[in-house]
């Protein structure tokens, strides 16, 4: 691999595993909470989020030297809540019982604050390349964590997965998981898994560098 | 000459924390016992699978993780045992497995250990319950049923993440109506239906859904209070602040609320006034404080039991009590020794400025340097330093 296929490649794992918005960062937690009762719902939420995000940061990336430092933030508003608005007409149009249940959390995703942030710490300094990889990067991990946490809370609160019963018609469903404090219990367990995941990763690294 | 300046307790006692729950555990095996022949083998399955999965979890925890205490200071057992006591008697022993679970690595490990806790680790355990299968945790069957050593209750069998056998039906079969499983507690609140306070003192009587008996409790309770591994203030104030609540609304309207003598013997308030409030690491030190948090349960219990949806509230109420101990200790701080007078001229403050640690206090006292002063910008006398 030649060098700069390393970096992209470097770019784009940045969002998904060393700065993961959703487990690293703990960002956007109010779609991550809310929306994660099934996985097709978490699946949907960081799909319209992926395209927003990569959207706004590329746009914002071909303006960065076109905008005035003084009124950036509500320049980026507006082009967030652009392609919100794009994506919201999309979702109601495809399927009209997937809005609902996502409610007003669509047209909260241009509050995300994962979106003002790359495009405030990341598109508004690099080229437009490079923020799409980033970006991409980015939604894709915020997608994993959506689903990770959507997949635990319809498998034990409903016992499915993306609608198919998993465990036949006897299943005890518990009733927590698809309430509020489900969703913090299953993210404070993700969070731990993650973070018992990267010390081993840490120690390893470690030791390699012992040995060498 | 090396005086070492440090904070109360200067007399150490023989006990220890694990001496201590190895007390709490043999006071509660008479009730575990009573319990058993009351609902024979599904109850003794319960106890045995919850307390087994409360020591698993323990184990793992502290072997993998950094915290504190060990397998065998006897603290995962009560846990075990309390949260077995408090689910009814048929509830599916898997659920009953996840709930002890839940209680020590929600309600203990989380925290780091034995002593870090805020809240009693077997009432978190039954809150999971309760939030996560709210069914099976109100399905309760009968006392001293016919055959209760021979056969288990169905619905404790259920397969494991499965949903458990209908009560109502195995009921039927023996002849008692659906009816016969609900609490007195959920009789007189749906139905109005009040059950006798000599009946609910032994627990004695068959075919009520109670749980073991109060009296029993209560004298288990007396001898650890004897013993002084538990402090009497606690059930005290707990069961009076309950008892004077009661009594004032039934004085004002008798049709409308029951008797007090009903309120505290129904329910869990008995079990959890004398065991689960009295969790060392969960209720306040100072014994001012000990009155107002036994207090703030009473009340709360029968607040919850009279104006909410739910028929049963201790738990609620302890766990709110539990969250609000830190702030009682706050504010029921003893004068410490010598404060007292200067405070009535007016002179100082009463109480403590630093509040949660007494070391503070005495330190003071020795007039040594605060570690604050270090960082101010003049530097702080040579006499003040160690020769």
């Amino acid at each position: 691999m030649s060098q700069t296929t390393v970096r992209t490649w470097d770019e784009f794992m940045e969002g998904v595993w060393r700065q993961n918005p959703v487990f690293v960062m703990v960002l956007g937690l109010c779609p991550a909470l809310a929306v994660t009762v099934s996985a097709v719902n978490a699946l949907s939420m960081g799909l319209a989020t992926t395209f927003v995000l990569t959207c706004s940061c590329v746009l914002v990336s071909l303006l960065r030297k076109l905008i005035p430092k003084e009124v950036r933030i509500a320049t980026y508003i507006v082009i967030i809540a652009t392609f919100v608005t794009v994506v919201d007409y999309l979702i109601q149009a495809v399927s009209l019982a997937l809005y609902d249940a996502l409610g007003a959390f669509i047209q909260l995703i241009v509050v995300n604050c994962i979106i003002l942030g790359r495009a405030e710490a990341h598109a508004s300094k690099n080229p437009p390349f490079k923020a799409m990889v980033n970006a991409l990067g980015m939604s894709l991990g915020f997608t994993i964590g959506l689903f990770a946490l959507g997949a635990v809370r319809e498998i034990l609160g409903a016992g499915k997965l993306f609608g198919v019963a998993l465990f036949g018609a006897n299943f005890q469903p518990w009733v927590v998981m698809v309430l509020p404090p489900g969703g913090f219990f299953v993210l404070g367990m993700w969070l731990l898994v993650f973070a018992a995941v990267a010390r081993r990763k840490q120690r390893k690294l470690a030791e390699v560098a012992q040995n060498a | 000459m090396s005086i070492e300046i440090r904070s109360a307790p200067h007399i150490k006692g023989p006990k220890s924390v694990e001496q201590i729950m190895r007390h709490v555990v043999w006071s509660l095996l008479p009730i575990c016992a009573f319990y058993v022949y009351q609902y024979g083998l599904s109850a003794m399955a319960s106890l045995v699978v919850v307390t087994g999965s409360c020591l698993l979890a323990e184990r793992w925890f502290v072997k993998t993780g950094t915290q504190s205490g060990d397998i065998s200071d006897y603290s995962a057992v009560i846990t075990g045992l309390l949260l077995a006591l408090s689910l009814p008697p048929g509830f599916p022993l898997w659920m009953g497995a996840v709930a002890g679970l839940v209680a020590i690595a929600l309600g203990k490990a989380l925290f780091g250990g034995i002593g870090f806790n805020v809240f009693n680790p077997a009432l978190v355990g039954r809150a999971f319950a309760q939030a996560a299968f709210p069914q099976a945790i109100a399905t309760y069957t009968p006392s001293f049923l016919p055959g209760r050593f021979h056969e288990m209750i169905p619905s404790s069998m259920a397969l494991p993440l499965m949903q458990p056998a209908d009560v109502a039906a195995w009921l039927k079969l023996k002849q008692l109506d659906a009816l016969a499983g609900a609490t007195p507690l959920a009789k007189w609140k749906f139905e109005g239906v009040l059950a006798g306070a000599e009946e609910l003192i032994t627990s004695l009587s068959g075919h009520m859904a109670v749980g073991p008996s109060p009296a029993l409790i209560l004298v288990c309770g007396a001898y650890l209070a004897l013993r002084r591994y538990m402090d009497w203030r606690i059930p005290a104030a707990i069961l009076g602040s309950a008892a004077l609540t009661a009594w004032l609304l039934f004085a004002f309207d008798g049709t409308r609320y029951p008797n007090p003598f009903f309120m505290l013997f129904s329910g869990g308030l008995i079990l959890g006034a004398v065991y689960m409030a009295t969790d060392m690491a969960t209720s306040p030190v100072t014994p001012r404080g000990m009155w107002v948090y036994g207090a703030l349960i009473g009340i709360l219990t029968v607040v919850i039991r009279y104006y909410s949806g739910l028929p049963e509230g201790v738990m609620y109420a302890i766990l709110l009590g539990n969250a609000a101990t830190p702030l009682i200790e706050k504010i029921t701080q003893p004068t410490p020794f010598g404060k007292g007078a200067s405070s009535l001229l007016g002179r100082q403050k009463k109480g403590a400025s630093y509040p949660l640690h007494p070391g503070y206090i005495s330190r003071e006292d020795a007039g040594a340097v605060t570690p604050k002063k270090r960082f101010l910008p003049n530097k702080p006398k040579k006499q003040d330093r160690e020769p």
